[in-house]
């Protein structure tokens, strides 16, 4: 795979979110994933599953509490990747 | 947002789901008759929607056991385990679940779901990784919260994700509990556990089976889907419920690690809580006795199993994997879901009706359960009312 980057995951995410809610605005790094997007636990945790694939990653459930928006999920599956290596 | 105001915006979209829906939960049961029968809203109700599976809620044998342990040791322990509430009675249905399971020891717990919590938490701690079936029932993952292990789902019943997840572990895969079930509360599919077992081994992980669903239904003995696949020595801990076939309340672990004794003492759930009430357990003994040797009731509960799902699969409604005793509709969405519940208890049919987050993966299900008191003409009756109402909904 490519060297993965920070920006690379968020671009990634911003994409797959936009097909994934409809959103009628423009989903940026500080869009609020429950607040802003109301996107339901069930939905979040299937594009986790298929980022995880993506990056050949876990990412465990109980990390995701801190997660608030786009950024935070991108910070955290950069760091796991990272520690992978 | 106040802490009252948190509960109010939960109600709010609970209503939102599904207006006209909030009375298909806690329905009140009025009377209950027999493992089959209840009064609902005055009407005399058919039951598919229990857990009831051999069908021993009011076997004489059991309810003669616990009236006599009441008369003998009162109505209840007043205490834990640890302190005042240990009584031979609890002593010895420990060792009747290790002997059953033909394992070393064993561990009552006050609940099922305190079995899971009492058991996860002890064996994992911060650091450690539980592997949970992605589809896992609320005391799993909540024991594994308690725990303040790194919690990974591996996709449910896909022993490649699961083994994924456990080459991506790397050493890590060492201190990692891999957690499934015998039947599924949901879905009513089987655990893949030759795989599973097999993957564990490979990856040196320790295995915990939770066989709430299927004490009493797989197997020769009824031990599970450890006695069913052969594998009973190679699952390291076994969960398990009193509520389901044995007809009562409370939980076991059986295990031959000689660790588990030492759960007694580090364990909350086991601790800070009574023991099981004299009834309780004199009658889950005498339901464990029945379930061992109960060849013909599980007998008929498959022959029931397997004439509602073809029945159902016939109709052409898309059903759970495989057939056993929770036959799930799977519907498209939560109206129709409901509607489908709605026709039912209109025919004088109780079943279980889930809803999102509760159901896997978003889906809406409409959940039957068949028990082995359960007559081929009330199968046959629930079948035709679930007939006419496909061809509504289509
Ligand atoms: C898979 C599973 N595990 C554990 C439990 C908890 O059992 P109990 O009712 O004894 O708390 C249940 C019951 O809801 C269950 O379905």
């Amino acid at each position: 795979m490519n060297e993965v980057t920070q920006e690379g995951i968020l671009k990634l995410l911003c994409q797959r979110l936009t097909g994934l809610t409809k959103a009628d605005f423009e989903i940026t790094s500080e869009t609020n994933l429950i607040t802003q997007l109301a996107i339901d636990s069930i939905k979040l945790l299937n594009l986790i599953m298929e980022i995880e694939d993506n990056f050949d990653i876990s990412v465990p459930v109980n990390a995701l509490t801190d997660v608030i928006t786009v950024r935070d999920l991108a910070d955290l599956i950069y760091r796991i990747k990272s520690e992978s290596k | 947002m106040s802490l009252l105001e948190k509960l109010d915006q939960a109600a709010a979209a609970r209503k939102a789901q599904l207006p006209g829906g909030i009375g298909a939960f806690g329905i009140p049961i009025e009377a209950i008759y027999s493992a089959t029968e209840a009064r609902i809203e005055g009407r005399k109700i058919l039951l598919f929607g229990t857990n009831n599976y051999l069908g021993l809620s009011f076997s004489s044998e059991c309810r003669e056991a616990a009236h006599a342990a009441i008369d003998e040791e009162g109505t209840g322990t007043t205490g834990s385990r640890m302190a005042n509430g240990n009584y031979s009675g609890h002593r010895a249905l420990e060792a009747e679940f290790a002997d059953f399971y033909h394992c070393r020891s064993s561990i009552v717990f006050t609940t099922g779901y305190q079995a899971n919590l009492g058991t996860i938490s002890a064996l994992l701690g911060k650091g450690d990784v539980a592997l949970i079936d992605g589809d896992s029932h609320a005391s799993i993952y909540d024991g594994c919260i308690l725990s303040g292990a790194d919690i990974i789902r591996f996709r449910h019943n896909d022993k490649d994700d699961l083994e994924k997840r456990l080459r991506r572990l790397g050493e890590r895969s060492k201190n990692t509990l891999i957690i499934a079930e015998g039947i599924y509360s949901m879905l009513g599919d089987q655990a893949p556990l030759v795989d599973i077992v097999n993957l564990k081994k490979q990856y040196g992980s320790l295995l915990l089976l939770d066989e709430a669903h299927s004490l009493g239904v797989l197997g020769e003995t009824g031990q599970g889907l450890v006695e069913k696949t052969g594998l009973n020595h190679e699952v390291d801990f076994i969960t398990g419920t009193f509520s389901k076939s044995l007809c009562g309340i409370g939980g076991y672990c059986v295990s031959n690690h000689e660790q588990l004794d030492q759960m007694r003492y580090v364990s909350h759930p086991y601790i800070f809580t009574a023991s099981p009430s004299p009834a309780t357990i004199a009658a889950t003994r005498a339901a464990l006795k029945i379930l061992r040797t109960a060849t013909e009731l599980r007998k008929v509960l498959w022959q029931n199993a397997e004439q509602l799902y073809s029945a159902l699969k016939d109709i052409g409604y898309q059903l759970g994997p495989q057939p056993g005793p929770i036959v799930a509709i799977i519907l498209d969405n939560p109206e129709q879901a409901l509607a489908l519940w709605n026709g039912l208890m209109t025919a004088n049919i109780y079943v279980n009706l889930i809803l999102p987050p509760a159901a896997p993966e978003g889906k809406s299900l409409v959940r039957c359960s068949i028990n082995a008191a359960h007559t081929p003409e009330q199968i046959h009756y629930v079948s035709q009312v679930l007939s006419e109402l496909y061809t509504k909904l289509h």
